[in-house]
């Protein structure tokens, strides 16, 4: 009897060619087990586990098989499963193999920046997501990306919050020595803003924007991709036309008030505080300029996914589960009050309601309600990677030919996300690309090269 | 007349202290100024916006502050999260671990270099170039190599406060008295004896002064080096709090570090007393 085999199947014949004797030959046994096993797991992960469960009571009970068929014929399979659970406590037993799975070590120690879009990483401590996987994680928080990706590259962190151009950098050795980096879940989409300083507050056309000083927080990061090309459509160039400097969001509003930047493109909780300290006000959301677009991501190197694959995935589906409860809004302000204390992100409740509602204030006296302000979609897209890949190229920061599906498809691990989503019964894309368009004009992720010429303003040959 | 100076300077101390505090409360007095907002969009808005509270705290806000952190200084709410006292225990462990190593690496070497001049104008153009290298600049060499932070910290210690010990014990023993030296000399002491009962004592206070210097150095290297690495220690909590934008939390954590620094500084400065000999 195999271990995804229906264990209260009576008609199951004994005297054929594989070892479980429903199949003529061994082969077509390991295609049926396969098949089936695919089967059970699409369920459901529970269902998964209770089926294994089930079948080793049943088992137990009735060691020869022969034995077993007489008893299912004469009472019926429902029946007997019925009297089985009576006798055995089959759900109990199912909740403590779920727990059991081999996990190759427990203690983990995962990597964040204070900010909002670390969010799954962060809630899934408070709010038992990981222990709920038999994890226990340790989350630190890091001073800034250059010291989340040493401490992860040194691997006093098995895991870390980064920005999703990191590991595509890392893995091809631009601003550290190459070493294969896996991206496999997206924490958030949205979630970013442009904040100027109070005194531009009639200056809202970025084509008069010549000449200001603007913060991003890390040189690999959308924020810098996604101002660039804001920049770029209005017609200003990134590197001649105004300044844009790396600046840790802790410094960003504290540079706003000293006058030292004119505006950031950062990530939240820096922008609603900016605005919350009177300092600046929310020119725009990320998402006006792409709507959905990555941000965040949870990564790992790929000798943490080789060496350890159960301990992975376990801490995978704590994240994707925490990212698929963090989705719903109504969730929100659960979550808000348990990553805002100074163990995690350290800043007022409010600031960090407003951030997660989409119910803020803008810093000009308006309140707006954006509920996709920031959203939780775990998916890697690769066509994202792409993108990605693309503006990496378009202002020089790697050179020469980029083989932008194979990079991608590597980093952006789609396919393990895929299928972790579907045990876990979370609703999984069928593809791994799709075109999406920025600023109104669609990304086709087939004609990288094509899209990449198109701009007027870049800086590769 | 020594007790009356000794009171007019506290005195002095006082009122320069209570004139700085007076000036401090009225310059964070509320004075921005306040926009007329829709009371819904107010309670969204910091104090700083809606009541035109200066972002600067006041002495009685850090007065608080301080009180919160004395009544529980030892509390731990999870890794990232724990009370003051913790944390300077962290940075105190990490500077005593760097500053004993590199005493037990400055001195015998500094030794060597104060007996014999040839290694002393050997080593000389080493020593005059990493003497004034900042401890920042260590960090990211260090955590490259090392590949661990807390023990970056304490390299990036060792490595900042070697050289004045280094360089004052190389002094003092190459400025023991030639008599002194001459007498050991037609005596027929042997070497280790004369080291130990002759140059030891006549350079001890001149050692004690580089290895005074050296603590203050390994302290004002730990904060930076935390904020840096984040984690734990004093550094780090600083780091944390001005992410906070947290401003009176930071001005608790400067007097802390000053008084922390202080004690260390008047440790080994009673050290210092206790090897001086009157010439």
């Amino acid at each position: 009897m195999s271990m995804f085999g229906n264990p209260f199947n009576g008609k199951m014949r004994l005297s054929r060619g594989c070892e479980c004797g429903q199949h003529a030959t061994q082969e077509d046994h390991a295609r049926a087990f396969r098949a089936e096993a695919v089967d059970t797991a699409t369920a459901g992960e529970e269902s998964a586990y209770r089926r294994v469960v089930e079948a080793a009571v049943m088992r137990a009970i009735f060691p020869h098989d022969a034995t077993r068929r007489a008893f299912l014929n004469a009472a019926g399979a429902s029946t007997a499963a019925a009297a089985l659970s009576t006798l055995f406590p089959i759900a109990a037993a199912t909740d403590v193999f779920a727990q059991a799975a081999k996990l190759e070590r427990t203690d983990l120690k995962v990597g964040f920046i204070p900010i909002t879009c670390a969010t799954p990483i962060i809630m899934a401590e408070p709010m038992g997501f990981y222990k709920k996987h038999g994890l226990n994680v340790e989350v630190n928080k890091a001073a800034g990306w250059a010291v989340i990706r040493d401490k992860t590259l040194n691997k006093e962190y098995d895991a870390a919050h980064m920005l999703s151009p990191m590991p595509l950098a890392i893995t091809m050795g631009i601003g550290s020595n190459p070493i294969p980096y896996t991206m496999p879940a997206v924490e958030n989409i949205n979630g970013q803003a442009i904040t100027l300083a109070m005194k531009h507050k009639d200056r809202r056309d970025p084509k008069t924007w010549k000449g200001m000083k603007f913060a991003v927080p890390f040189d690999y990061s959308m924020h810098n991709y996604l101002l660039r090309y804001y920049l770029a459509e209005a017609g200003l160039d990134p590197d001649k036309d105004v300044q844009i400097r790396a600046v840790p969001p802790p410094d960003m509003v504290a540079n706003l008030r000293a006058d030292n930047i004119d505006g950031f493109l950062a990530p939240d909780p820096v922008n609603q505080r900016a605005v919350y300290d009177g300092v600046g006000f929310i020119h725009m959301l990320s998402k006006e300029i792409w709507d959905r677009h990555p941000c965040c991501a949870f990564a790992a190197s790929r000798e943490f996914v080789t060496s350890a694959p159960n301990t992975y995935a376990a801490l995978l589906k704590a994240i994707i589960e925490a990212t698929a409860y963090a989705s719903k809004a109504e969730n929100r302000k659960e979550i808000a009050a348990a990553i805002a204390p100074p163990n995690y992100l350290n800043q007022p409740l409010t600031v960090v309601e407003q951030v997660l509602t989409g119910t803020y204030a803008d810093g000009l006296g308006q309140i707006k309600r954006v509920p996709d302000r920031v959203d939780f979609d775990p998916f890697p897209w690769e066509s994202f990677a792409v993108w990605i890949l693309t503006q990496m190229k378009r202002w020089g920061q790697i050179k020469g030919d980029v083989d932008y599906k194979g990079v991608a498809r590597q980093v952006f691990l789609a396919t393990d996300t895929t299928k972790v989503m579907k045990e876990m019964g979370l609703v999984a894309p069928s593809s791994t690309t799709k075109t999406f368009s920025v600023m109104g004009k669609i990304f086709d992720p087939d004609k990288a090269d094509d899209y990449l010429k198109s701009f007027a303003i870049r800086r590769d040959s | 007349m020594l007790t009356s100076l000794n009171q007019r300077a506290l005195i002095v101390s006082l009122l320069i202290f209570g004139v700085f505090l007076l000036a401090w409360h009225l310059a964070t007095q509320g004075s921005g100024s306040v926009q007329q907002m829709d009371p819904e969009y107010a309670k969204l808005m910091g104090l700083t916006a809606t009541k035109g509270t200066s972002a600067m705290p006041g002495p009685l806000d850090v007065a608080a502050k301080i009180w919160e952190h004395l009544k529980s200084p030892f509390y731990d709410r999870g890794p990232n999260d724990k009370g003051i006292g913790i944390q300077l225990a962290y940075s105190i462990a990490r500077v005593m671990t760097g500053y004993f190593i590199a005493v037990l690496v400055a001195l015998p070497l500094g030794f060597l270099i104060g007996m014999s001049p040839m290694m002393s104008k050997a080593l000389d153009p080493f020593i005059q170039i990493m003497k004034p290298v900042s401890p920042l600049a260590w960090m990211p060499l260090a955590l490259y190599t090392i590949k661990d932070s807390s023990i970056s910290s304490i390299f990036v210690i060792f490595i900042c406060s070697v050289w004045p010990m280094l360089i004052n014990t190389a002094f003092g023993v190459a400025s023991v008295r030639k008599e002194w030296l001459n007498v050991a000399r037609t005596l027929e002491v042997t070497p280790i004896r004369k080291a130990f009962t002759i140059i030891l004592p006549a350079a001890a206070p001149t050692i004690f002064t580089g290895m005074r210097i050296s603590i203050g150095i390994a302290w004002l290297v730990i904060v930076a080096a935390e904020m840096l690495v984040g984690g734990t220690g004093i550094g780090y909590f600083v780091w944390n709090e001005w992410n906070n934008l947290s401003i009176s939390n930071v001005i608790v954590s400067i007097l802390v570090i000053g008084l922390v620094g202080m004690v260390l500084d008047q440790i080994l400065a009673m050290f210092a007393r206790m090897v001086t000999y009157p010439e």
